[in-house]
């Protein structure tokens, strides 16, 4: 083996990882090279007040394939579950909480058509995440490719949503690019219950409930719980579990792994990959280099634009990637009291979004570059269930923000304190005394996960799984099969198919890809 | 007024038809009023007589206006390597003073426009295309140093073409222009401004290309029309200039073939290869617009042949199609005259693979009307190798006078 033959996976996110794990077991030299001190990418626990540790960015584990975890043996590789199954629970300001166990209401006041509905919705939903989660595994066809596999992957597409059913296909095919509003409206009732579903079709993106897409992000979110996982769940030591476990599997498969090494550039000779260049001025040779770093930063900062061709260029420049979604962290000296919630419910998945339109409020103010009065979260308390993150008696509580503005109007840390300010009098409103338990917080802005977790543009899929930025048009038409126009590089992180939460599919199919590529040559 | 001015002040929509700096002159000329509209520019298609203003190309010298052809300014320091990554031939080997023919692809390698490059001064390059190209040279500027701007209204361009033309050239004050070569750039003072010459044009005679300032071009056109009158000198038209054009082998854009950036139907753009420019296609460069298509249609061979046919009779196959010997529809004309200098009835054609090898048997079906009654004919076509008017006084250095 010859320093041409290695490949180097820049970036040692979820998929990196992944994606170094499948092609060290096929026998490949790999070296991933992670620019941050620790492994993980956006499944990463860090400590962010001293002796509290959250989940940096991604706060549950809903994607994570089970074929991945299985291959790769993550459970013989430290990955325990601090919780599995979790329910979620529709806070109401006034005390009447929805308690939901998918598509049963455990607790809580519905009518009887909300109920019949909320059950049936919930069915339909995850037949049709099916569909998506079917693709998750397979290499996207490439449009007008003319070739077999082309053919075969668009047929399967095809006949997956024909298999739904004749009234089925129907309503997907009716409601796949249009928005939760509209669905909700026409099928519920309660105010809290439309506020707590149509949460969960925007969480993380640059969507109102409102915006069309937003279905095809709730099919997104719910396609991992027909994948064979455990629905929301909670691994012990907080997400950045998942990353070390896909990091031993790696190294146990041979893999080495290089943190606080990141790459400034992708070398060329000619036109065909010759390796990287790490910020330090090391080069390091490799005939393949698999990115694991979102598609623009790879092809535009990363190997430059001028390798590439003007319409490529154009295209990466324009993927929607604006973060909308900000993270709270808050250390906590007692467990706080959610007004009339019995206290073995705090460690569930607790919703504040009490209706559509206070949603679409949100999202309004984010929209145009101001902070949300009232934002809608999704809070989880961890350490309810794992008490390796904070000590004994004390506890972590980790929300989503939605929105919080990508491009503030106000500059410095105004946006931040405001923000952080609107979110806990939100908290407050629910859980009165909450702020007097606070021994420490922090707030990410998307700039701030642009920033830490070096994702262009702070969104956590690193684009938006919108209907065209999905399947064999993500990242961009043209280069949805992992392989970029430069001959040796590769994509595997979110921002290919199948998108962002912590899955791993995307980088598994990239290795496939990789692998396809050398038999083929 | 400039028409910058008026941009800046956004009263140019007032008209919606500009004219040149020379229109005083050239609409003082033009004793049959003729006009067309040419990228906004009103523009004359003939003077007096289209013979005769192709008479003097050939044997005397002719002046044409091409002001509105569209012109950008391309500086910075990455100003080579971004026309390098645009065309798709080797830029660095158009040296300071001189010029290149080049085409520009779309990334599926097909052409979205032809042009000239100028290397203006070391490191400056003006490209002049046939349509709009802001747009793509913009997108094409990203993760480039480089500076782009249009500049088609700020320089004030003739064609002086045909056998005296360099004469003509030295009377007016260019001494030495003689000794420049095809495709040089020369700068002379003119008037108290600079003339920048170029040993350029689109008649396939001994001509020059000849850019200044606005303020001095009736300046330039006077001196050229006094100094001349001895040279056979006169004005000409697009008319005219067409029937040199393709009778020396040059092709226009959205005439023989259809910009990439503006099909909408994928067969009815053409690559380089596709129009018989595969000399200006350089894959020694390692990426430039287009490389990886091409390289791919190298492999797998090209939809389309490009060629030029010598048709029987004299009625030009304009818009005619070609039929095989079974009369299956082989290729379409595109472009065709009667070019009086060959002798001969001329034309290009756009032709399905394989077709258009120099023995195939061809026929063009040619429509004409006589009396309003229509007749067809079907003419046989030769394929003709090289173009059908090249004199070796288009390329002769030093220039003679004649």
């Amino acid at each position: 083996m010859t320093d041409r033959d290695r490949i180097v996976v820049i970036g040692g996110g979820h998929n990196g990882l992944v994606c170094a794990a499948f092609l060290a077991r096929a026998g490949r030299e790999v070296i991933v090279l992670e620019a941050a001190a620790q492994v993980g990418g956006a499944a990463v626990t860090r400590e962010f007040t001293k002796g509290f540790r959250a989940s940096g960015c991604a706060h549950l584990s809903y994607l994570l394939d089970a074929g991945i975890a299985r291959d790769l043996k993550l459970a013989s590789h430290g990955l325990k579950w601090a919780r599995t199954g979790l329910k979620t629970v529709a806070l109401a300001s006034a005390g009447d909480h929805l308690v939901l166990d998918g598509g049963k209401l455990e607790s809580g006041t519905l009518s009887e058509s909300d109920r019949a509905a909320l059950a049936a919705y919930h069915a339909q939903m995850l037949r049709f995440a099916r569909v998506l989660a079917k693709q998750h595994n397979r290499q996207p066809p490439r449009l007008g490719g003319g070739g077999r596999s082309d053919f075969m992957g668009a047929a399967k597409l095809g006949l997956d949503i024909r298999l739904l059913g004749r009234d089925s296909m129907r309503e997907f095919l009716r409601i796949a690019g249009i928005n939760i509003y509209d669905v909700l409206e026409e099928k519920f009732e309660s105010p809290l219950l439309q506020g707590a579903l149509a949460l969960d079709a925007v969480l993380g993106a640059n969507l109102g409930p409102r915006s069309n897409n937003s279905i095809l992000a709730l099919l997104h979110r719910l396609s991992g719980q027909s994948n064979g996982n455990n629905g929301f769940s909670l691994p012990e030591g907080g997400m950045g579990a998942i990353g070390e476990a896909m990091a031993a599997a790696a190294r146990a498969a041979g893999a080495t792994i290089r943190t606080g090494s990141p790459v400034a550039r992708i070398t060329l000779e000619g036109d065909v990959v010759s390796g990287v260049e790490l910020e330090n001025g090391e080069k390091i040779a490799a005939r393949t280099v698999v990115s694991n770093a979102d598609p623009a930063r790879t092809l535009l900062s990363l190997l430059g634009a001028r390798h590439l061709e003007t319409g490529f260029v154009h295209r990466v420049r324009h993927i929607r990637m604006k973060g909308m979604a900000a993270k709270l962290h808050l250390a906590l000296d007692a467990l706080p009291a959610f007004a009339r919630l019995p206290a073995e419910l705090a460690g569930e998945r607790l919703l504040i979004s009490p209706d559509l339109v206070y949603l679409e409020h949100a999202f309004d103010h984010a929209k145009y570059g101001q902070c949300s009065p009232e934002p809608a979260l999704e809070i989880t308390i961890p350490s309810v269930h794992d008490k390796t993150l904070a000590p004994a008696g004390k506890h972590v509580l980790s929300a989503i923000v939605q929105y919080a503005p990508h491009d503030p109007r106000a500059s410095g840390d105004g946006p931040r304190r405001e923000l952080l300010e609107h979110t806990l009098g939100v908290l407050e409103r629910h859980a009165p005394g909450l702020r007097r338990q606070i021994v420490g917080s922090e707030l990410l802005l998307p700039a701030d996960i642009e920033r830490v977790f070096r994702i262009t543009g702070g969104h956590w899929h690193h684009g938006e799984l919108a209907l065209d930025q999905m399947m064999m048009v993500r990242p961009v038409p043209g280069a949805a099969q992992y392989a970029m126009p430069v001959t040796g590089l590769f994509l595997c992180g979110a921002g290919c198919h199948p998108g962002g939460g912590v899955m791993g599919a995307a980088g598994r199919n990239a290795a496939n890809a990789v692998l396809a590529t050398e038999r083929a040559a | 007024m400039s028409i910058k001015d008026e941009m800046n002040r956004k009263e140019h929509f007032r008209k919606a038809v500009w004219e040149t700096p020379f229109h005083p002159r050239t609409s003082a000329l033009n004793s049959v009023n003729e006009w067309h509209r040419w990228k906004d520019y009103t523009t004359a298609d003939v003077f007096f007589d289209t013979a005769l203003e192709y008479a003097a190309i050939r044997n005397a010298c002719a002046v044409f206006d091409l002001t509105p052809m569209t012109k950008h300014l391309i500086t910075g320091p990455d100003a080579l390597a971004f026309l390098n990554r645009l065309v798709t031939r080797d830029v660095a080997k158009i040296k300071p003073g001189r010029v290149g023919y080049c085409v520009w692809c779309d990334d599926n390698g097909q052409v979205i426009d032809d042009g000239t490059v100028f290397h203006l001064r070391e490191g400056v390059f003006r490209l002049c295309s046939q349509e709009r190209q802001l747009d793509w040279l913009s997108r094409s500027a990203h993760g480039f140093d480089v500076k782009i701007v249009e500049d088609t209204h700020e320089v004030a361009a003739l064609a002086l073409q045909g056998p005296t033309s360099c004469a003509v050239l030295k009377a007016i004050g260019c001494a030495g222009a003689e000794m420049m070569k095809p495709f040089d750039i020369r700068y002379f003072p003119f008037a108290g401004s600079e003339l920048m010459v170029s040993r350029t044009g689109f008649t396939g005679d001994l001509g020059y290309e000849l850019w200044i300032d606005p303020p001095r071009a009736l300046e330039l056109w006077d001196a050229l029309f006094d100094k001349g009158e001895n040279h056979g000198i006169r004005p000409m038209g697009t008319h005219a200039l067409e029937v040199a054009r393709i009778e020396a082998g040059f092709i226009a854009a959205q005439v023989d073939f259809h910009c990439a950036n503006q099909a909408i139907m994928l067969d009815r753009s053409r690559s380089p290869f596709e129009l018989d420019l595969g000399r200006l296609v350089d894959f020694s460069k390692p990426n430039f617009n287009g490389r990886r298509a091409l390289l791919e249609e190298k492999k797998k061979g090209s939809r389309f042949r490009f060629v030029r046919l010598d048709v029987e009779g004299n009625k030009p196959a304009r818009s005619a199609y070609i039929y095989d010997k079974d009369k299956n529809v082989v290729g379409t004309v595109t472009s065709a005259e009667w070019s009086p200098s060959a002798k001969a009835n001329i034309a290009y054609a756009s032709m399905h693979m394989p077709w258009g090898r120099p023995d195939d048997e061809l026929w063009a079906e040619i429509y004409y009307q006589r009396e309003l009654k229509w007749s067809r004919v079907m003419a046989r076509c030769r394929v003709v190798e090289g173009v059908f008017w090249d004199p070796p006084r288009r390329r002769a250095t030093p220039a003679a006078d004649f």
